[in-house]
């Protein structure tokens, strides 16, 4: 299965294609697609360059992520893994509020 | 230091202005992405893994209290609290909105910074030796030639839009501290037969996928002639230098395709053509732009002996002799054990910018190797100056040790990362120190890049990394013999790569044979020169 993500535009934060159309920060929210409907879905997301950045699809198995780009998925999804702001962005204590 | 005259500030606060129109236009949807795209990018604006990336131009790596001031500001206000000094001698931002990123140019126009052509097919900024008009070994001051490159390479319109990116760096000193060697032109400033400054200039050097040393075009270019010889470089690149490839368009590829002598002829052509024309500085605009940066005056103050084993061992690494009687620069580590190379927090870089109206005459450098550098302390004020640092986690005493070790940023933020490199400089660090090998390996360089495109300059680490991407497994290439400053030289791969944590352990027996092998005061190249690699392979892959 696939998942579709892109960088929203407003602020390049991560997000993820949701059934009903829109976007959300949230992974599990993430509306998962059979190959054969994934061209359709990412159609519509790329006509939606106003709201984010570079849509793609990502590999996705039940509930996780998967696939050659693993990992880089997953530093996308949970965050750096090292770095100062690690822990600022973990919390997502943003200095601004998003 | 330089400060704007009305040209710059114009430039700037326009450039500004520009970019927040063009912001408002992509967000109302009057410019598509790919439109905006080399907008942003020619205003420093990259989109990573998780946020857009704030690249700002430090001119040659130099900025005053107030400009550190304002940086600790962007990074507490619209970051998560920190800057990340990078190998060009610049500070990224990992966090920031684009719907901020105007406000943000607006302030930091304010302190006489900007974003512009830190990324993009253009010359970028300038970078030099970070004790440049301090270091005792100096021939000249670099500092008015970079100001001077930076006045004609700012949106210079026949260099808008190279082939690719163009940088160059310049030593006025014997040692070479800004690695001439691997930049697109490398130059130096030395004495000629009669005794007059001019340059020694190189050309086609560069890292990135395809390493080479820069090759000398000359042994001695007039001052006056230097943004001449300079266009001609410049000029026979743009021409000839490919489009086609992204791979091959760099300047080291078009010197090699075309050989060194007919590359050099082709310069010496244009050159001719354009000698004793207008490109010709005036003496007087030399000597203004000259007037910015005079030496220090003397201190004449004693310096108090001090027993204290702390003060000594940072006073040993990151204390380097001035060429002004009284004066030191010291080095302020940006590494300390396990922590990010690079990273300085806002209440670092401010209590940083105070230290230096204190104590360094309100002048702070960023060095190449991701430290922080204060040019002109006074000697009796070190001990004093170290106490507040030690307070701050900022008076690592590792300057050009092992543990002073290079990283880009990697996988962890970088778009174009195959593998992490932060999570590897932190290990090694906190090996390093476990193992007590820093301190007797002496002087050693250890950098490392998430992918091919070396901003973590690993071709010329004595000991290199290079993250690449195996079937989406991290693995790491092992190089050793590089060499950034003084005679460069590109590393060779040892053998096979590494996972992330054997990668750890191998850099680390490559350290530790070299203590057990070298002999007297042999520096790392120099050992491995005199045995080889073979017994660093050995031992390195012997299980
Ligand atoms: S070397 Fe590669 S991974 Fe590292 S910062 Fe440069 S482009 Fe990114």
């Amino acid at each position: 299965m696939k998942a579709i993500t892109a960088n929203r535009l407003e602020d390049g934060r991560v997000v993820y294609r949701k059934a009903e159309g829109g976007w959300t920060q949230h992974f599990e929210d993430a509306a998962r697609y059979s190959d054969d409907a994934l061209d359709s879905a990412l159609e519509a997301a790329l006509a939606e360059e106003g709201v984010v950045v570079g849509p793609y699809a990502i590999d996705v198995e039940g509930a996780a992520l998967s696939g050659a780009k693993l990992r880089r998925e997953s530093i996308r999804l949970f965050g750096p893994t090292a770095g100062s702001t690690r822990e600022a962005a973990k919390q997502g204590a943003d200095h601004v509020q998003i | 230091m330089y400060r704007y005259d009305e040209i710059d500030d114009t430039l700037v606060r326009e450039r500004v202005e520009e970019f927040r129109g063009q912001v408002a236009a992509r967000i109302k949807g009057d410019l598509t992405e790919d439109q905006f795209k080399p907008l942003r990018l020619m205003n420093g604006v990259y989109l990573q893994l998780h946020a857009y990336m704030l690249r700002v131009a430090i001119p040659y790596g130099v900025l005053s209290s107030d400009q550190l001031r304002m940086l600790a500001h962007v990074a507490r206000t619209y970051d998560r609290g920190y800057g990340h000094f990078t190998t060009r001698q610049n500070i990224q931002y990992n966090w920031p909105r684009l719907v901020d990123i105007p406000e943000i140019l607006d302030q930091l126009a304010s302190v006489e910074m900007h974003a512009i052509q830190t990324s993009g097919n253009c010359i970028r900024n300038t970078t030099t030796d970070p004790f440049a008009g301090a270091a005792a070994d100096e021939v000249s001051d670099p500092r008015p030639w970079c100001e001077l490159i930076r006045q004609w390479s700012t949106l210079h319109p026949e260099f808008t839009y190279l082939p690719r990116k163009f940088k160059i760096a310049v030593t006025g000193a014997k040692a070479d501290r800004a690695a001439i060697g691997v930049h697109d032109i490398g130059l130096r400033l030395v004495a000629g037969e009669n005794g007059d400054i001019g340059f020694e200039v190189h050309a086609g050097g560069g890292q990135g996928r395809t390493p080479r040393v820069a090759v000398k075009l000359r042994d001695f270019v007039g001052q006056r002639d230097l943004l001449a010889y300079l266009t001609a470089i410049l000029r026979v690149y743009n021409l000839a230098g490919r489009r086609d490839n992204m791979y091959k368009a760099r300047i080291k590829i078009l010197v090699e395709s075309m050989g060194a002598d007919a590359f050099t002829e082709a310069v010496e052509d244009e050159f001719a053509r354009l000698k004793n024309g207008p490109l010709t500085i005036p003496v007087e605009e030399i000597e203004r732009v000259a007037a910015h940066f005079l030496p220090p005056a003397a201190d004449p103050r004693p310096v108090a002996k001090s027993a204290d084993p702390a003060f000594l061992r940072w006073k040993a690494h990151n204390v380097k002799p001035h060429k002004v009687d009284g004066l030191r620069s010291v080095v302020v580590s940006l590494k300390p054990t396990g922590k990010t190379p690079g990273d300085a927090s806002a209440g670092q870089m401010d209590a940083l910018a105070d230290l230096a109206d204190r104590y360094g005459l309100s002048e702070i450098r960023v060095t190449k190797e991701q430290n922080l550098v204060l040019p002109h302390v006074a000697a009796a004020d070190l001990a004093d100056l170290h106490a507040v640092l030690a307070g701050l986690e900022l008076a690592t005493p590792n300057a050009g040790l092992a543990s002073d070790i290079v990283s880009c940023p990697g996988l962890d933020y970088c778009n174009l990362a195959n593998a992490r490199s932060i999570p590897l400089a932190q290990a090694i660090s906190k090996r390093l120190a476990e193992t007590g090998l820093d301190e007797p390996a002496g002087e050693l360089t250890i950098k490392i890049s998430g992918c091919i495109n070396a901003c973590g300059h690993h071709h010329v680490a004595n000991i290199g990394l290079l993250g690449v991407d195996k079937k989406g497994e991290e693995v790491y290439q092992l190089t050793v013999g590089g060499v950034a400053d003084g005679q460069s030289a590109v590393g060779k791969i040892l053998g096979p790569g590494f996972t992330a944590d054997s990668a750890v352990e191998a850099v680390l027996t490559v350290v530790r044979v070299f203590t057990e092998r070298r002999t007297g005061a042999e520096t790392f190249i120099e050992t491995l020169g005199r045995i080889g690699a073979d017994p660093f392979k050995e031992a390195v892959y012997a299980d």
